[in-house]
């Protein structure tokens, strides 16, 4: 936040996080749902190892935006993108024909609102990733499956049920497990789509906690309907609406001192 | 604050309710300063209890808005503006509670000097001067608050140098006095504690008037140049 000169005397904690890399970057992102233009000309840095959550009225185009990173939005007939997402440091175009979605979903993988495990086993769900990527070694897989249940701090719930069925787990250790299924396959980005809207404020707390441990892995980028959630997880935050990025900025700037009227209003409760 | 009004009825009353009462409080504090220095002026016993009486009141306004504050960070997680509001009314309302606390002082210390004998007061009309000067600061910064003018609370820094000044210059000519003639040298003490509250009072209204350009603009401009301050206040 802003102070004039006597802060920096004192101030003890990291100058505003060292060197903040771009991991993705989106370049004149447009999006179309068949003529609906959902997204309009969005430009955005993803910086590596931080967490970035975007913010916004329903309908503003977060979840669509999020969508655009793993390429869900080709599932439908009639979407269309226009302008680029580069993915760094091989500054891989992720909307290009050419690069394959599957691929993409390896090094990007998502986290949905209400956990989705497959109907397999726990051991199973991990597994799956790495199935399809065509690991066949039991060893790797079984050591894979540890790491991704410790990451996601499920492990120790689970280590002696590997295969029970996922659908036994309480929600938020669904949650968890598909985060730990997401990990599995080593992805650069994790995407969140409002992942803990369907899970209790302790469970909610747990996966918060486990964002935060995770981007020391990876790059995180998580849609929210709950501002506390967007200010207590992220780095940096986005305010969208109407298809369009308002603002873009670290996180206790925005908080505390929006510089776009829009947002102030959106973030105080005076959005009507 | 703003031109829109929040979605909540209920948490925009609450916010209208808490920056009011922290003007009622501060038009009780400017009361209070002036009653005192009436009693450092005549003597009067009964102000100096009216004083007193009315630090209760303050108090009482100090803990009610600081529970207020509480209250609505705890029910409705203020962001952006409405945090900034919530933070800086928590200050304010300290510095409101000493500067009422710096009257009482004032009062006490006109009642001790009239018991040595009236005369010694009136010799000291630049006391009264500088509290002129330091109600005027808190007035001028109150009515920032109100209006959140972060020009208006800009220009109550500006006042600070001249109450040291003032305060200063006071002191000078109490030593002076005071080597003339030994025997004032305990009531020539009891003015330098007024002066010096006097000192006190501006300087909480300049904390007062710092917070409210934090509230508007978000800098936080404490323990910086005026020069600082105009920079950052022509900066949009």
């Amino acid at each position: 936040m802003t102070a004039l000169s006597v802060a920096s005397v004192v101030e003890n904690r990291p100058a505003a996080v060292p060197q903040a890399v771009p991991k993705a970057e989106a370049k004149g992102l447009s999006f179309y749902y068949g003529d609906f233009r959902a997204l309009k000309n969005l430009d955005l840095v993803v910086h590596e190892h931080r967490v970035t959550a975007l913010i916004g009225p329903s309908g503003c185009g977060k979840s669509t935006f999020l969508r655009c990173f793993n390429r869900m939005h080709d599932l439908y007939p009639g979407n269309r993108y226009e302008g680029e997402i580069r993915l760094y440091p091989d500054n891989t175009n992720l909307l290009s024909s050419e690069v394959d979605p599957i691929e993409v979903r390896m090094r990007l993988s998502m986290v949905f609102q209400k956990p989705n495990p497959f109907p397999k086993s726990i051991f199973e769900n991990v597994a799956y990733g790495l199935r399809v990527r065509g690991e066949r070694s039991r060893r790797t897989l079984a050591d894979k499956v540890e790491q991704a249940l410790r990451s996601a701090a499920l492990w120790n719930e689970v280590k002696d049920r590997l295969h029970e069925p996922a659908f036994n787990l309480s929600g938020g250790q669904q949650q968890r497990l598909c985060i730990a299924r997401a990990l599995a396959t080593d992805p650069e980005m994790l995407l969140f789509d409002e992942p803990t809207s369907a899970l209790d404020p302790i469970a909610t707390a747990s996966i918060e906690e486990l964002i935060s441990e995770l981007k020391s892995r990876v790059t995180i980028l998580i849609v929210t309907h709950n501002m506390q959630q967007a200010a207590r997880v992220s780095d940096y935050t986005a305010y969208m609406y109407l298809g369009e990025l308002i603002e873009f900025g670290p996180t206790d700037e925005l908080f505390i001192k929006p510089k776009r009227k829009e947002t102030e209003d959106y973030i105080t409760g005076r959005f009507g | 604050m703003g031109a829109t009004e929040h979605i909540s009825k209920a948490f925009e009353a609450d916010l209208e309710g808490t920056r009011t009462r922290v003007l009622q409080m501060g038009g009780l504090v400017e009361q209070q300063i002036l009653a005192a220095m009436r009693a450092y002026a005549s003597g009067d016993g009964a102000l100096v209890e009216q004083v007193i009486d009315t630090d209760k009141r303050v108090n009482g306004y100090e803990v009610s808005i600081d529970s207020a504050c509480n209250h609505i960070v705890v029910r409705r997680q203020p962001a952006a503006s409405d945090l900034r509001l919530i933070m800086g009314i928590s200050k304010i309302v300290t510095d409101l509670e000493r500067i009422g606390d710096e009257a009482e002082k004032i009062a006490r210390m006109a009642r001790a000097l009239h018991e040595h004998g009236p005369k010694h007061a009136q010799r000291f009309p630049a006391v009264r001067h500088a509290a002129d000067t330091a109600v005027a600061m808190l007035r001028r910064a109150l009515d920032a608050f109100a209006r959140l003018d972060a020009g208006a609370a800009a220009e109550v820094l500006k006042e600070d140098p001249a109450i040291d000044a003032e305060f200063t210059a006071v002191l000078r000519q109490l030593i002076t006095y005071m080597m003339e003639d030994p025997r004032t040298i305990s009531a020539a003490l009891d003015i330098v504690w007024v002066a010096k509250a006097v000192e006190r009072i501006g300087d909480h209204a300049k904390n007062v008037a710092e917070q409210v350009i934090y509230i508007v603009r978000g800098t936080d401009v404490r323990h910086t140049s005026f020069a600082d301050v105009e920079r950052e206040l022509a900066r949009e």
